[in-house]
């Protein structure tokens, strides 16, 4: 042990003074910049007003088109959530009962679309979901609908490239919480006379519930900021949180507002970590103790 | 649970080829739509052609975009590696009060939408008079990708064998030495793959990027944002394949370095 030999107590703070001297100057000052922002006024004819107003906050609290965006936009992330949960484990348990190639193979084609860019991904699904688009023809062919269905600038249309775009999350947390368990326990309920419906239920299922949750987490907040996606698929039509605050700073030129709804959006964003995490913790101390 | 055989039944392995499908199709449908010979987006097509791949040779806002986002994805990659390297050690070999702050606070970047970073970077910009400064817009790619840098770093350092270094020191190398000579070599495929993750990462992101971009520093994603939202053509469908492919290939090289399975989920 080097290091110990020559304690220094400076040390690890001398090491990590450059990218906390980055952060302090290019995070903190710009998000205390934007948290000023929220409290100015602003004002049609002289722009922004320096000085301190709860006003934005007022009016995002009490507008009902405000709400109706906040609403939406939890519903929506609620949907891809349960979605991912829905269409993810199973895929998750498939994948570990796969033999040794193939289970790395199939990870890295699950897992890969996450390195390419969201702008790739939902271009690909507005030509999927388009009135012309191969969805469209297949269903109208095999005389399921006889209309177009409307996916595009429609929260159906967004919540399943919205999917598209997560569920390599939800993959990733289920995967990391399967590779903590020990396959002797399933073995030792099913040896000791469980159906395998039973023992997954009861032994396999709980131990996987803190992966399903914290991919939860992290699906419904990084839904719930989503921006690309919403914009690309939905439009104008379905205006989530994220599109709002965009319209705000970029159309509408009220910076005050816009930041308003992003110092919310951050809050909201780490109430929900923040208070998940604990939960998960404290409700799943014995199944990590034991 | 893994090396087992025989226990996905036909039903399982029929659903996961399903949920493969979905997973691929919209990057297959983009890939097939790029070749068409037409002059709109429409599947069928007769005939296949590289027009619109050509076509992009005659995009110039695309090129330039393209190069712009090339430079600053190495640009703030290379920030965050060289930042990251010294931080891993001090979170890696020491114990200190403070050390889990240290952690949560250089990978707090993973926790903040980007929408958010967007606003705070656009009023940060605007106030400092940034606004079009391409190192400026490095910066802040560097704070957003340095969460990746460090993870593969740390995950380096932690999985080397200490007893090498402690050789070296016992030998009497200097510590500068010691990092140089022993520890650098030692933990640069972690290094190598974290500044790829990171190129990666700033050469995609859109979100924030978009809120700063003025047309002097146009990033290649948002340059297709701003493409898309106005219509999508057959060109834009080309620029994705030639992103997908480019993706392919980085991805071939963090599997060779690093493993790709261990970038995506984060083992150790």
């Amino acid at each position: 042990m080097a290091d110990a030999s020559t304690p220094r107590p400076g040390a690890p703070w001398a090491l990590s003074a450059p990218a906390l001297l980055l952060f302090v100057g290019v995070l903190l000052v710009p998000l205390a910049l934007t948290a000023v922002l929220s409290f100015n006024v602003f004002d049609g004819m002289r722009g922004i007003q320096p000085g301190f107003s709860l006003t934005n906050y007022a009016q995002v609290l009490t507008d009902g088109y405000y709400h109706d965006i906040f609403i939406r936009t939890g519903l929506m992330s609620l949907g891809v959530t349960a979605l991912c949960v829905l269409f993810g484990v199973p895929e998750t348990l498939i994948l570990a009962h796969m033999r040794a190639p193939w289970s790395g193979l199939f990870l890295v084609v699950i897992l890969g679309p996450l390195l390419i860019s969201v702008v790739v991904r939902t271009l690909g699904w507005s030509v999927l979901l388009g009135n012309q688009g191969l969805i469209n023809n297949a269903l109208q062919g095999i005389g399921i609908t006889h209309e177009p269905i409307r996916f595009l600038f429609s929260m159906l249309g967004v919540v399943i490239a919205l999917t598209h775009v997560l569920l390599p999350f939800m993959i990733i947390a289920v995967w990391s919480a399967l590779q903590k368990l020990d396959p002797q326990v399933e073995h030792a309920g099913r040896s000791l006379g469980a159906s395998s419906i039973t023992s997954f239920l009861r032994v396999v299922f709980p131990q996987l519930l803190p992966g399903v949750l914290s991919g939860s987490i992290i699906v419904f907040a990084l839904s719930a900021s989503a921006f690309a996606t919403p914009s690309i698929i939905g439009g104008r039509r379905v205006k989530v949180v994220a599109t709002a605050t965009y319209d705000e700073f970029l159309n509408s030129m009220n910076w005050p507002l816009g930041a308003t709804i992003a110092i919310l959006l951050l809050l909201a964003n780490i109430v929900i970590i923040v208070g998940c995490n604990r939960l998960i913790e404290r409700r799943f101390k014995q199944v990590f103790a034991a | 649970m893994k090396g087992e055989t025989g226990k996905n039944g036909w039903l399982a392995l029929l659903y996961h080829t399903c949920f493969v499908g979905f997973i691929i199709a919209p990057l297959m449908i983009v890939v097939l739509v790029s070749f068409t010979d037409k002059n709109y987006i429409s599947l069928p097509f007769d005939g296949a052609s590289w027009r619109w791949f050509r076509a992009i040779l005659d995009a110039p806002e695309i090129i330039s975009a393209f190069w712009l986002s090339t430079w600053l994805a190495f640009g703030s990659a290379t920030i965050a590696a060289v930042l990251a390297v010294p931080s891993a050690i001090a979170i890696a070999r020491y114990r200190f009060p403070g050390r889990e702050t240290l952690t949560a606070i250089l990978m707090s970047p993973l926790m903040i939408p980007h929408i958010v970073l967007g606003v705070a970077f656009l009023r940060f910009f605007t106030l400092a008079g940034l606004s079009g400064s391409f190192f400026a817009l490095t910066l802040t790619h560097a704070v957003i990708v340095i969460p990746y840098a460090l993870r593969l770093t740390l995950a380096g350092l932690i999985g080397m064998d200490r007893e090498v270094e402690m050789a070296a020191a016992s030998l009497g190398a200097a510590r500068l030495t010691t990092f140089r000579r022993v520890l650098l070599p030692l933990i640069m495929p972690g290094v190598a793959g974290g500044w790829m993750l990171a190129f990666i990462q700033s050469f995609d992101e859109v979100t924030m990027t978009i809120f700063v971009a003025t047309p002097g520093t146009t990033t290649l994603p948002v340059a297709m944002y701003d493409r898309i939202a106005q219509q999508t053509d057959p060109l834009i469908a080309a620029v994705s394949s030639v992103l997908i492919f480019g993706t392919l290939i980085l991805m071939i090289l963090l599997d060779r370095t690093v493993g790709l399975d261990r970038v995506l989920t984060g083992k150790k």
